[in-house]
C-alpha cells in the first residue's frame, strides 16, 4: 500500500475559501442558502463553509445534518447495516437554496440519497453539491456544483479526507494498492 | 446487531441493548419529520401474527415498518385456518412460502415464538409470549427511561403490581439489570415469582423484594405499575381488590415519597383507580404517552437492526 497526499491542511483551506466564493457568487449572496453536510466529514466541511460564509458576508447561514443511511440503495448488500444516526435539519427546506457538503465524490449514490432524503423534508427551490475532492467514476447523471479538487483515480485507489474535527488533521491522501 | 431474532432480553449484552437504544434516537427523529417515511425496508414484507387481542402493541408494529416502507400484513388468526385447526408451525411455513421477510407473533403460550424461530429463515420478533417475555415493551421502557433521566445505570427502579403474571416485568427485569439499575420488585406475596438463587446460568438477576409499596418507593428514580388483571382476584391469589388498592396502588402521596421529579411508567392498558390513580398516570410525572410514541421508535430501530442482519440466517 503506498500513501500519497494530494491536499495538504493548506490546500483544505484554500479549497474551502474558494469554495465559498463561488456559493456566494453563484447564488448573489447567501439569503435563503442552508449548507446540509453529508455524514460523517461533510458536516465538518459544511461548518468551515458556513464560517467563511459568514466572515465573507457577514450573515449566519444554517447548517444541517444529513445521514442517508436509511435512504442508501445498497443496504440490503452491507451487513451489518452501518450505525444510524440522527439526521439535524434546523430550518423548513420549503423554497430554500440547499448546498449538499460531502467530503468525497464517487458513484454519486450517496448524493442520490442525500437529495431523497433532503426533498422529503420539503421542497427546496434547488439543490446544489458541494464536494472537497470528485474522484470520477459516477454510475448515476449527478456533476458538483463546487470542486475542492479533481483526482482522476482507478477504481482500485482510496481517497481518504482527514479533518481535524474527526482525525485530528487536515489532509488528504490517495491509497494505491503496492505493485 | 448479529441475530436473527428478538426473544427476549436475557441472552442480549448491554451493548446490543445500547445499540437498539441510539438507533433508536434516530429514528424518532424520522417520527418528527413531516414526512415520516423512509426507504430502508422498501421490498421487505413484515407480518403481524397476533394470536393475543392488542392495540398498542400491533399498531405501534404495524406503524414501524410502514415508517420504513416495509409491506405489512396483518394475520388476524379469527380469521384464519388457525380457526380450522392448523397448527402454529403450519402457519409459520405458510407465511414464510408466501414471502415473508420478518414474522412478529403474539401468543398465549410461553415459548410459541422460539418455535416459530426454528421454523422460518426469516427474522421472529416476540411481541409477547404468555407470561415469559415482551422484549421490545422492556427496549421502549428503557428507552424512554435514558430519554428522561439520561442514564440508566445506577438508577433505582421499582416494578410494583403483577410480577407474577407479567411477561412486561420479566423482559424488563433482564434489561434493567442489564444496564445496571438497581431493581425493586414489590407486590403481595402471591404474585411475586419464587426467585431462582440457586446461582446457575439461568438465576434470576439480582433484585431486590419489598413487599411494603411505600418502603419500596423511598427515594426512587423510576416507579413502574404493572396493570393488576381482575381475574386474579377470583383466582384466589388476593384477598380483595379493596386491600390490593390500599396497599398497591400508585397515588400521589406515595409518588411523593420517590425522587423529585421520579419517572411514573406503565405498560398499560391501565386499570385507573385500580394499580394507578388516575391523578397520578396523568400528572406532570407521568411518561405513559411518550413510553407510546417511543414504541414506535424503538420497534422501526429493531426492525432496521435485524433486517441488517443475516450472518446467522439458515
Amino acid at each position: 500500500m503506498q500513501e500519497k497526499t494530494i491536499m495538504s491542511e493548506e490546500d483544505v483551506r484554500r479549497a474551502l475559501i474558494r469554495i465559498a466564493h463561488e456559493i456566494i457568487e453563484r447564488n448573489q449572496g447567501v439569503q435563503d442558502v442552508v449548507l446540509i453536510g453529508m455524514r460523517t466529514r461533510g458536516v465538518p466541511l459544511a461548518r468551515r463553509l458556513a464560517t467563511n460564509l459568514g466572515e465573507f458576508e457577514g450573515a449566519e447561514v444554517p447548517v444541517g445534518e444529513l445521514d442517508i443511511t436509511l435512504y442508501r440503495d445498497d443496504l440490503e448488500l452491507r451487513r451489518p447495516h452501518p450505525v444510524v444516526r440522527s439526521t439535524n435539519i434546523p430550518v423548513n427546506l420549503n423554497d430554500k437554496r440547499i448546498v449538499l457538503v460531502d467530503d468525497v465524490l464517487y458513484t454519486g449514490r450517496s448524493v442520490r440519497a442525500a437529495i431523497d432524503e433532503v426533498i422529503d423534508f420539503g421542497r427546496p427551490r434547488l439543490v446544489q453539491l458541494a464536494v472537497l475532492i470528485d474522484r470520477g467514476h459516477r454510475e448515476l447523471p449527478i456533476r458538483p456544483d463546487y470542486i475542492g479538487k479533481n483526482v482522476p483515480t482507478s477504481r482500485d485507489e482510496e481517497v481518504r479526507v482527514r479533518l481535524k474535527e474527526t482525525d485530528g488533521e487536515d489532509r488528504v491522501v490517495i491509497i494505491r494498492p503496492a505493485g | 446487531m448479529k441475530r436473527k431474532d428478538i426473544l427476549d432480553l436475557d441472552d442480549f449484552t448491554p451493548e446490543e441493548i445500547s445499540e437498539v437504544l441510539e438507533t433508536a434516537d434516530a429514528m424518532k427523529e424520522i417520527l418528527s419529520r413531516p414526512i415520516k417515511k423512509v426507504p430502508a425496508l422498501r421490498g421487505k414484507t413484515v407480518v403481524n401474527l397476533f394470536y393475543e387481542a392488542s392495540t398498542r402493541t400491533r399498531i405501534s408494529f404495524e406503524l414501524a415498518a410502514k415508517n420504513l416502507s416495509a409491506d405489512v400484513v396483518n394475520v388476524a388468526t379469527s380469521a384464519s385456518s388457525v380457526v380450522k385447526g392448523e397448527s402454529l408451525v403450519d402457519t409459520i411455513k405458510t407465511l414464510q412460502a408466501l414471502g415473508a421477510d420478518i414474522i412478529v407473533i403474539r401468543h398465549p403460550q410461553s415459548g410459541a415464538p422460539y418455535l416459530v424461530a426454528q421454523h422460518l429463515e426469516g427474522s421472529v420478533i416476540n411481541a409477547g409470549d404468555g407470561w415469559h417475555a415482551h422484549p421490545t415493551q422492556a427496549l421502549l421502557d428503557l428507552y424512554t427511561i435514558r430519554e428522561n433521566l439520561g442514564t440508566i445505570a445506577g438508577l433505582s427502579i421499582v416494578i410494583v403490581g403483577d410480577i407474577l403474571h407479567s411477561r412486561v416485568a420479566r423482559s424488563n427485569i433482564w434489561g434493567m439489570t442489564k444496564m445496571g439499575a438497581e431493581l425493586t420488585l414489590c407486590g403481595p406475596e402471591t404474585l411475586l415469582p419464587v426467585l431462582d438463587r440457586t446461582g446457575s446460568t439461568n438465576a434470576f438477576p439480582e433484585v431486590r423484594v419489598e413487599h411494603n409499596l411505600d418502603k419500596a418507593i423511598e427515594g426512587a428514580d423510576v416507579i413502574m405499575a404493572l396493570r393488576l388483571q381482575k381475574e386474579r382476584q377470583r383466582g384466589g391469589l388476593l384477598p380483595s381488590l379493596r386491600e390490593y388498592i390500599q396497599l398497591y396502588q400508585l397515588t400521589k402521596e406515595r409518588v411523593a415519597r420517590a425522587k423529585p421529579g421520579a419517572l411514573v411508567m406503565h405498560p398499560g392498558p391501565m386499570n385507573e383507580g385500580i394499580e394507578i390513580a388516575p391523578e397520578v398516570a396523568h400528572g406532570s410525572q407521568s411518561v405513559i404517552e411518550e413510553q407510546v410514541t417511543n414504541g414506535v421508535a424503538v420497534r422501526m430501530a429493531l426492525l432496521h437492526l435485524l433486517s441488517g442482519d443475516g450472518g446467522d440466517k439458515a
